[in-house]
Order: structure tokens, then sequence, then C-alpha cells
């Protein structure tokens, strides 16, 4: 057994408490404009029942989806941004972040198992400050990438990221730097870490762990890319390919190892999980 | 604290530097570029070319030379001097191929056991569709992911603008320096301008919350060491040898302690380094 088992708070898992609750009874799909009922949007695993446009999801839901009932474990729940350069009006939009997302950075990380196997798990947030990485969330996940190395255990961390967090400047671009060492050192151990791409990855986020795992996994039509469509646009002066940086787009040039969909996510990581060995 | 207890007396330090007018001193086309430095600081450099994927990015230069009697490789970043020269350099923008070529010429350097030193001058890494198409972020993330590793010793000066991930990837070493003018920042002012108030001619106030000049990032212990240039800036047309001897003098230094080093704990320093940024 692990040791950490025990110093966690054994809070159920059916599940967190922030349970999504939805604004409204039907939701209109951004790619076919359908407008879908709400429930049959969350059986459908937020996936649209018409077109199979997958719409966002939060981390908690993301962790629900992926890992085994009552089996996830958080780690550092409470910890909270602090705002390094005093930028001005950052800790209010922290705070109403906080508020409108029910979680306190963009990124829950922790344990579970999938099918049985234990692994650490990431999920990152965009409803939080658009899942920007600032110093916390760099924090978070390089102590899920330290816990996965004590334990021997494999990584998952799905990444939704507009990319660094401006309000903390060059301290969360050194984030970049500072997961990425982190990752290094979890590869020369011979451990296993698979990304999960989901929309939208961008920036920092894609100029670091996105890119890094041994397997790369992307669900479709996600928007995947370095600069951002829009900042592309404003340097060609030109508009963009269809299908530019989307999961399918990056998979055709090589960047992504398979495009899954949602439904067979938990699926494909037990596979992959199984075929890699371990208890 | 170990504050840059080689050269900076206190009164250099007390100089306050307007963050916007340094701005515009950084990015001046009459400061000297990586090539000044390589050909002012080292002997019998030899510049090497391409990523050995798909082409040579001019907007990177890298190479092998002599530091006094020290054999070392070396690789900056190129602004050009007029239009002609900064087309062919892409204004120092890196496509991913430049920091291929950058990392090929690392792990040559640790092959054959040289010390790396890195000039950063780079407004950021290449936004536009071949950029992306050939993995920009990919690029960058491997850079980050495979130097904190590497088992020879790396210094990055930061000589100019120090521009987001695009900088990022070539100072990830065991030592970063700035020149006294350099600016080193997670986005150009112009570009975090338009992400937080989508106004890109708001740079000079953005430039004044970035915290981005070399005393800001030495204050943040981002920045180990400030080299001092004459009041105004360091110019081509003004008295550069002087600036730049007392660099090669730093640079010896430092090369030699580095290379004593154990490479065990080497590798530990840097992971420290960077693990410790942001907690």
């Amino acid at each position: 057994m692990f040791k950490f088992f025990g110093k966690q708070k054994n809070f159920s898992s059916s599940q967190f408490k922030q349970k999504e609750v939805p604004d409204k009874l039907y939701n209109k799909c951004e790619s076919c404009s359908e407008m879908v009922y709400y429930q049959d949007l969350e059986q459908n695993k937020h996936v649209c029942p018409k077109c199979g446009h997958h719409f966002p999801l939060k981390a908690y839901a993301r962790i629900e989806l992926t890992v085994d009932f009552g089996t996830f474990r958080e780690f550092n729940k409470l910890m909270k941004t602090k705002n390094v350069l005093e930028f001005p009006g950052y800790v209010d939009k922290l705070e109403k972040a906080a508020k409108q997302s029910g979680i306190k950075e963009a990124v829950i990380t922790g344990y579970g198992d999938i099918h049985g196997k234990r692994c650490v798990v990431c999920a990152m947030d965009s409803s939080f400050m658009m899942g920007s990485m600032g110093s916390i969330v760099g924090e978070k996940i390089t102590r899920a990438v330290e816990k996965s190395m004590k334990h021997r255990l494999p990584l998952v961390i799905y990444c939704a990221s507009g990319g660094a967090r401006m309000q903390e400047g060059i301290v969360s671009l050194m984030q970049m730097a500072k997961v990425s060492a982190a990752l290094k050192k979890h590869s020369e151990m011979g451990l296993l870490y698979v990304c999960v791409l989901t929309h939208p990855t961008t920036g920092g986020v894609t100029a670091s762990f996105a890119m890094l795992g041994d397997i790369i996994l992307a669900e479709p039509g996600a928007l995947i890319g370095f600069a951002g469509p829009r900042v592309i646009k404003q340097t060609i002066r030109q508009e963009l390919p269809e299908g530019f940086q989307s999961a399918e787009f990056l998979q055709d040039h090589g960047f992504v190892d398979k495009v899954v969909s949602r439904n067979d996510m938990r699926k494909t990581l037990h596979r992959i999980l199984k075929i890699h060995g371990g208890e | 604290m170990d504050k840059n207890k080689i050269l900076l007396d206190e009164e250099l330090q007390k100089v306050k530097h307007d963050p916007w007018e340094n701005v515009n001193i950084a990015r001046s086309n009459e400061r000297p570029t990586s090539k000044d430095y390589i050909d002012t600081i080292f002997d019998h450099f030899i510049e090497f070319h391409g990523d050995r994927a798909y082409g040579d990015d001019a907007s990177t230069i890298g190479g092998i030379a002599m530091l006094n009697d020290i054999p070392v490789t070396v690789i900056g970043q190129q602004k050009g001097r007029d239009l002609d020269e900064n087309l062919k350099r892409n204004f120092a923008m890196p496509y991913p191929e430049g920091y291929r070529k950058a990392l090929r010429l690392m792990k040559q350097a640790e092959k054959f056991n040289r010390p790396v030193i890195c000039f950063v001058d780079t407004p950021g890494a290449y936004c536009g569709l071949g950029a992306e198409e050939r993995g920009q972020g990919h690029a960058i993330a491997n850079n980050l992911f495979e130097i904190s590793e590497l088992k020879v010793p790396v210094i990055s000066v930061v000589i100019g603008e120090g521009g987001s991930g695009g900088a990022l990837a070539l100072s990830v070493g065991d030592q970063i320096w700035m020149m006294e003018y350099a600016i080193y920042s997670i986005l150009s002012p112009e570009g975090f301008a338009s992400i937080l108030w989508k106004d890109s001619t708001k740079a000079k106030e953005a430039a004044e919350l970035m915290k981005l000049t070399s005393f800001d990032l030495f204050n943040l212990n981002i920045a180990d060491k400030i080299v001092p240039e004459p009041s105004g800036g360091v110019t081509m047309k003004g008295p550069y040898l002087e600036c730049m001897q007392y660099l090669k003098d730093l640079l010896v230094g430092e090369v030699r302690s580095l290379k004593a080093m154990p490479v065990k704990n080497l590798l530990k320093k840097r992971y420290q380094k960077y693990r410790n940024i942001g907690i």
C-alpha cells in the first residue's frame, strides 16, 4: 500500500462536490448549432449526440470520466496562487475565477485507478482563467510528476490551456522549464507519461509538457498549437487553411500519436497502461 | 542573498531604468548582435548549419570556437542590422529548425565535453503556418526537456530581447545572465497589451507592469548576473570592447568553475534553479 493513502482526507468520490450545475436546460452545439438537452449532453460525456463535437469539460468531470469510482485522491487541493509580481487587479481576477469555476487553480492533480491500474492524473480546466499556467499550475504539476516518480507510477495529464499566465510574467514562463525538467527526470526513470491534448492546448503548455508525452493522444477537433490562430493571422495576413491546428492536423503532421474520442479515452488509456505493465 | 557578488557595485544596482526606454534600447539595431559578441569574445569560430531534419534556420547561428584556451560550443539568435539582413534572419524569430539546430549542436557539445554558451536575442519564436506545421511547440518543449539534463555546463546571456518561449528554449542552463539593458519577458509588451487589454498600442503601460528589465529579473532570482553596460546601452558605434572584455572575463571564470564541478552536482544545481522558481 502507498504511504500517502492514510494522509489524504478520505472523501467520497461520489463525486466531487462541485458538480456542474447547468445554467440552462439546453446547450447550443458550437459545431452543428443543434440545441442539445443538457441531460443528454451529460450522459453522453459532453459530446454532442448529433455531430460528435466535444464540449469543454471541467477538471473534476474529466477525472470522474477517467478514474475508477471512488479511487481519486487529490494532491495540494488548497494551494492558492500568490500575486508574485504584484500585478494590479490580479487578486480580484483570481477570486472571480475561483468563484466562477468552483476550483482554486487551473489544474487538479491526484492519483486514481484506471480499471485498477494506479496512476497519477492531472486535469487542466479551461474555465479557470483559460487554463493558463501560472506558478501554482506549474508547481502542482511538478509535484504530481515528483509524486509519480516517488511511487513509480505512470502519469496522465489532460492539457487544456491558453498558455502562460500573463499576470505572473516571467515567473509563468519559467514554469515551462520547471515542469519539463521534472518530466525529463521522470522519463530517465523509465516511467510512462501519457498526455491527452484537449481543446484548447496552446502557447506555453504546448511548448512544454503537452509535447513531451511518451504517448500523445488528442480529443477530436481540439485546437492545438504554439501560437493561437488570431496571432498567426495577424502575422501572415491571410486566411488559415481549414482544419489548421486541429487534433487531426497535428496527427497528420506527426505530432500526435492518436486522436481518440472521449468515449474511447478511458479504454485507450487502460490499454496503454496495461501494455506498459506495472501492478 | 547571493547577490551578483562578482561585479555589481552598489551604485549600478541603484540605477533606475525606465522600462519602456529600456525596451527600446534592447531593440536598437546599433546594439551588438550575437555575431558581434562571438567575433569579439571567441577565437576560431566555425559556423555549422542545419538541423539534420528539415533545413537551416538563419535566425539562429551556432558552431564551435575557443574561449581563451577552452573549446566551447556557441549558439546565438541573430538579428540583422538592416532590412535585407533582417529578412534573411527572419528578425531573429526562429523556426522549429532553429531550435532543433541549437539542440543538435548542444548534443554534439555534450559528446565532446564542451561547455555551451548561448546568446539570446529574439522577439519570440516565429508564429506562422510553416512553424506550426513543423512543430514549433514541440521544438521548444524538446529543448527545455533535453537541456535540463545536458551533461556539460550551459551559460545563457540575454544580450537584447529575450522574448517568450522563443528565448526560454536557449536559456535553461546553469546560469542566466543579462546585459544591463537587455530585457526578458513572457511576451513582447505589444503582445502582452494585446492579450490583456486587446490594445497593442498600450505597450508602454505594459512594459511598466511586466518587470522585464535586467534588474527586475535579478531581483526575482531568475537572472544570476547583470553585465554592466555604458550608460544608455552598449552600441557598436561606441566603446563596446571594454564591455565585451568584461563579459569575456566573467565567462572564462564561470566556465572554469562549472567545468570543475562533478556532472551530478551540476545537474542537481541546474534542476534546483528552475525547481525553486515560483513557490
